[in-house]
């Protein structure tokens, strides 16, 4: 570079002509150089993420990010959120219409091209949980249903039991069903076995942001249910919270309020964005060991006396 | 009649379907669901699902959540 400075100034003064061509040349080459490189990463790395589409009930998805439509400040940032995030499904709850006033719909708010996931939020029983997955299903014409059943207030802790028998009878009745649970790779196994499309551990209580708490039992259920599809449910609270549950192997991540009570919601999203697509491809790429002590990356022989 | 509508008790005249009572209501009819005494309603039976004393009436739309 220093040369490059010099024979720049030396043209500069001897001739301002050829320095001007000179300059603009090395910019022409160096921005080739650059754009060539960027479309051929971008390329290579987009194809093995669209190769590796997520997959729920008979829905393919090129965004493994799920985002909320709760605690926006206004419509108009959630949608330019939803757009920055890149995310293609985002959920919605289901509440009694107000009887006082005509109220517009929410759902006019969304893309139309969201594929729109209904939760079961507010429920703590499995029959309140049924019945609310069912009015969601005649209303939305969906079989999509993001399974909750709160046991505790405080915690907003999943009741498992109630879970599992609400997800037994909606797989019955033929929903897609997306359970909220603890992180437990036993009930994980059960709510495969009752039929459900995808799991969904928590990382920590729901809009906690303390980020993945327990990253050996999200591995050990990476590890032992190669082919179950798990998306990490709640508590994320930034990028690499999402980042490191990807890495972990979850297959996807659902998020509400990291993005919608961040301070800019739009930049938060492109962030979770990068940050599951990162996670993802480093968790493809499969880490290196964790050693305790240093291992040189320079040659060790060789060096100068 | 009373039937009880979202929680509240509504005062309404014998007969009325549940077509009767959205239209009543005036809401925005699309994307919304019901429920009849727990039971969800199609869209299709709303004409014929006549009210009477005491039922329940559940009206659920859609809000933001996560």
């Amino acid at each position: 570079m220093v040369t490059t400075l010099k024979l720049f100034t030396l043209l500069a003064v001897a001739n301002p002509q050829a320095a001007s061509e000179f300059h603009d040349n090395r910019r022409k080459v160096y921005s080739a150089f650059k754009q060539n490189e960027g479309i051929a990463m971008s390329t290579a790395i987009s194809d093995q993420i669209a190769n590796e589409a997520l997959k729920i009930g008979n829905l393919s998805f090129q965004s493994r990010l799920i985002i909320g439509t709760g605690k926006y400040r206004s419509h108009d940032e959630m949608k330019r959120a939803h757009a920055a995030s890149g995310a293609q499904m985002v959920t919605v709850a289901v509440r009694r219409v107000p009887l006082d006033r005509s109220s517009e719909s929410f759902l006019d708010h969304l893309s139309p091209t969201l594929q729109i996931l209904p939760n079961t939020a507010g429920c703590y029983s499995a029959e309140d949980a049924v019945r609310t997955a069912r009015l969601a299903r005649e209303a939305l014409e969906t079989d999509l249903v993001k399974l909750e059943v709160i046991g505790d207030q405080t915690t907003l802790f999943p009741d498992n039991e109630q879970t599992l028998e609400a997800a037994k009878v909606l797989c019955k009745e033929g929903f897609v069903v997306l359970p909220y649970f603890n992180d437990d790779l036993i009930m994980a196994k059960k709510l495969l076995d009752a039929g459900c499309a995808a799991i969904m551990p928590l990382a920590a209580p729901i809009g906690s942001g303390l980020g993945v708490q327990n990253p050996a039992n999200l591995q050990i259920m990476r590890e032992q249910l190669p082919e179950a599809t798990i998306i990490v449910d709640a508590g994320v609270g930034t990028a690499s919270d999402a980042a490191i549950a990807m890495e972990l192997g979850a297959d996807g991540v659902l998020m509400n309020t990291a993005i919608a009570e961040s301070k800019s919601p739009e930049q938060m999203g492109r962030a979770m964005k990068l940050a599951i697509e990162a996670g993802r491809l480093a968790y493809l790429a499969g880490r290196m060991p964790r050693r305790l002590y240093a291992s040189a990356s320079s040659p060790l022989s060789g060096v100068i006396k | 009649m009373q039937v009880y509508v979202n929680g509240e008790s509504t005062e309404l005249t014998e007969g009325l379907s549940l077509a009767d009572l959205i239209t009543q209501l005036d809401f925005p009819s699309q994307r919304i669901a019901v429920e009849h005494n727990r039971t969800v309603v199609r869209r299709s039976q709303w004409d014929s699902t006549v009210l009477a004393d005491g039922d329940h009436i559940e009206i659920v739309h859609f809000v933001g959540g996560g």
